[in-house]
């Protein structure tokens, strides 16, 4: 049907604007990957470029070519393997907190008949926050004296202050602000789990745990792994948090944020873009894991 | 109307009719009434530490009261009077109101052609785009902290839309992409046999067609450009160009010892409530075009 409308449509199409269907999807697509290529593309290349150079830091604009040199100096440099691990550290623990507290919330909010639409709504709200603020919020509560954590626990720590202690504040931070996203995303995939599944499990007497380990968790597999890998990306980039709240002290240097203090504070472009490009390495090495696990989808996508 | 509810509601439509399981007992068990409440003060509490917080002057900023002993208004009276921040506002407001405008008017022609024409090539473009909506932010601040400097826009607006850009523009593809597919074909297919072209097609049967699609992109960009920090902060150097993440971080910033809380967790909540007014007013939208393909707001 669909086929032979567009087929009669087709020809009167091509009479009437002299532009083909491939004609006009070139004209429609190429203002945005003109613009792509100038602002992603252009940029990255030139970070390449700088990373492959030297700068000196007495006469502004004197620079040599460096090779690999400013590699070889960011993997020698212990520095950066410091910041490389905390960032790896925090995004393990906080992804999978995050997902746990996520898979929870989502769990609750689909068997909930009671208050669903004012809790997709409350779930939004750390979402919509600026990182920033987030940031402020959780200094105001971990800190004493305006916090109260102190008091509650009966401790009495310097949470911003001290290792590991700071990276928690960190990944308590991040896990509140994202959980409730991780939800949504759980819930949307729970949604198309077909009802009737659960019956005829019910009739065959398996139990509560039986059919959430047997039957929720395979068919929730895809909706996790791509969320799962979503946060990854996310939580590999981690920069405002820290940058907030500690300005990368007491172990809380991560990737992008040791490249910026190389870069923009010490103004050292070389080796700060040489630690942006290993940045943008790492993250895209995980970037095409998701994108292969999503190829289903994109496929989808393209299709006719 | 019709055409409305079936884009705003795409992400449960299938909810709708398969999954709703029977439910037999009339009342609520506690354990429910028990998990709502904790996933709202879970979200909600954090947010009334704030306001609470920025309701309090003095020596009451000093200790951890709930609620503030003598609550006043005097920290938003300051941070209204405060140049910079309102600075900022205007700063953010322009940056992700341009950034998005754009993003959503170049967006939606190469969505367009990605979700209903065929040509060559579409697997890779989407591929690409989705690729760039992963990128780190800090690979391209470092070549455009030196390249602003060479050509005389670092520290300016735009000098922030450009970079902005970046991101803003495959993320509203990337969902535009989605929407479009929703929107039944045979309307369009309609207006090709009575002799419209795809361009008029597009313009006069697809766009009001897609309007809440078109939307929901664009809350979604504008809330991304508006939270926006890493670029904010490497690309300007003072409150002329400063927007409202950068200029509260530099609140901050200043001394180690005496922060003025008080200011700025009001400065905190008033850029908040623009964001939770947009979430409750959209909250489905949101909702779906999060879930359209996973994609981070």
């Amino acid at each position: 049907m669909a086929e032979a409308a567009i087929s009669t449509g087709a020809p009167r199409t091509r009479r009437s604007s002299g532009l083909s269907e491939k004609g006009l999807a070139f004209w429609m697509v190429s203002p945005s990957m003109l613009l792509i290529a100038l602002v992603a593309a252009y940029p990255i290349l030139y970070a390449i470029w700088l990373s492959l150079h030297e700068y000196s830091v007495r006469v502004a604009g004197l620079s040599r070519w460096a090779g690999l040199g400013n590699y070889q100096a960011a993997i020698q440099n212990s520095d950066w393997w410091t910041a490389v691990l905390t960032t790896f550290e925090f995004t393990i623990v906080s992804v999978v907190l995050e997902l746990l507290i996520g898979l929870a919330m989502a769990l609750a909010m689909h068997a909930a008949f009671v208050g669903q639409g004012l809790l997709r709504t409350v779930v939004l709200v750390p979402w919509a926050m600026l990182t920033v603020v987030t940031a402020i919020l959780w200094r105001t509560i971990f800190e004493s004296p305006q916090g109260f954590v102190n008091q509650i626990l009966g401790t009495n720590t310097v949470w911003l202050g001290e290792e590991p202690q700071a990276l928690i504040v960190i990944i308590i931070a991040d896990v509140w602000k994202t959980a409730p996203f991780m939800a949504l995303l759980i819930l949307a995939g729970l949604q198309v789990i077909p009802g009737d599944i659960y019956e005829a499990a019910k009739v065959d007497g398996a139990t509560v745990w039986q059919r959430f380990v047997k039957i929720t968790l395979p068919l929730l597999t895809p909706a996790i792994l791509v969320a799962l890998i979503f946060r990854t990306l996310d939580a590999l980039r981690i920069f405002d948090l820290p940058y907030v709240l500690t300005k990368g002290a007491h172990g809380t240097t991560t990737m992008s944020l040791i490249s910026q203090q190389t870069f923009a504070d010490n103004r050292i472009y070389g080796l700060g873009a040489a630690y942006s490009v290993l940045t943008f390495i790492v993250v895209m090495i995980v970037s095409f894991t998701y994108i292969r696990t999503v190829g289903g989808n994109i496929r989808g996508l393209a299709e006719d | 109307m019709a055409t409305e509810t079936a884009v705003a509601d795409r992400a449960e439509p299938r909810a709708r009719t398969k999954t709703r399981k029977p439910r037999k007992e009339g009342a609520t068990p506690w354990w429910m009434w028990l998990s709502v409440l904790v996933i709202c003060i879970f979200c909600l509490f954090p947010f009334y530490w704030l306001v609470n917080m920025s309701l309090k002057t003095g020596a009451d900023l000093g200790e951890s009261s709930l609620f503030p002993p003598h609550p006043t208004l005097k920290n938003y009276q300051s941070i209204f009077h405060n140049d910079d921040f309102v600075r900022a506002l205007g700063n953010s407001a322009i940056i992700s109101l341009t950034t998005t405008a754009l993003a959503i008017v170049v967006g939606s022609f190469c969505a367009y052609a990605l979700a209903r024409l065929r040509f060559k090539g579409k697997f890779a473009i989407l591929a690409i785009v989705l690729s760039i909506t992963t990128f780190p932010a800090i690979a391209i601040a470092a070549p455009l902290f030196r390249l602003w400097s060479n050509i005389g826009i670092y520290n300016t607006l735009i000098g922030l839309i450009i970079p902005n850009l970046t991101f803003a523009l495959p993320l509203s593809i990337y969902i535009l992409v989605s929407f479009f597919k929703e929107i039944p074909k045979d309307l369009e297919e309609a207006a090709l046999v009575d002799g419209a072209t795809h361009f008029t097609a597009f313009r006069k049967v697809v766009v009001p067609l897609a309007a809440p699609g078109l939307a929901t992109a664009a809350i979604l960009t504008f809330i991304a450009t508006w939270n926006e920090f890493l670029l904010a902060i490497t690309l300007t150097s003072s409150p002329a160009a400063r927007p409202v993440p950068a200029a509260i971080a530099f609140f901050t910033g200043s001394t180690q010892f005496e922060i003025p809380y008080g200011t700025i967790t009001a400065a905190s909540v008033t850029i908040s409530i623009p964001l939770i007014i947009l979430v409750l007013l959209f909250q489905k939208r949101i909702v779906a075009g999060l879930t359209a393909g996973a994609v981070k707001g």
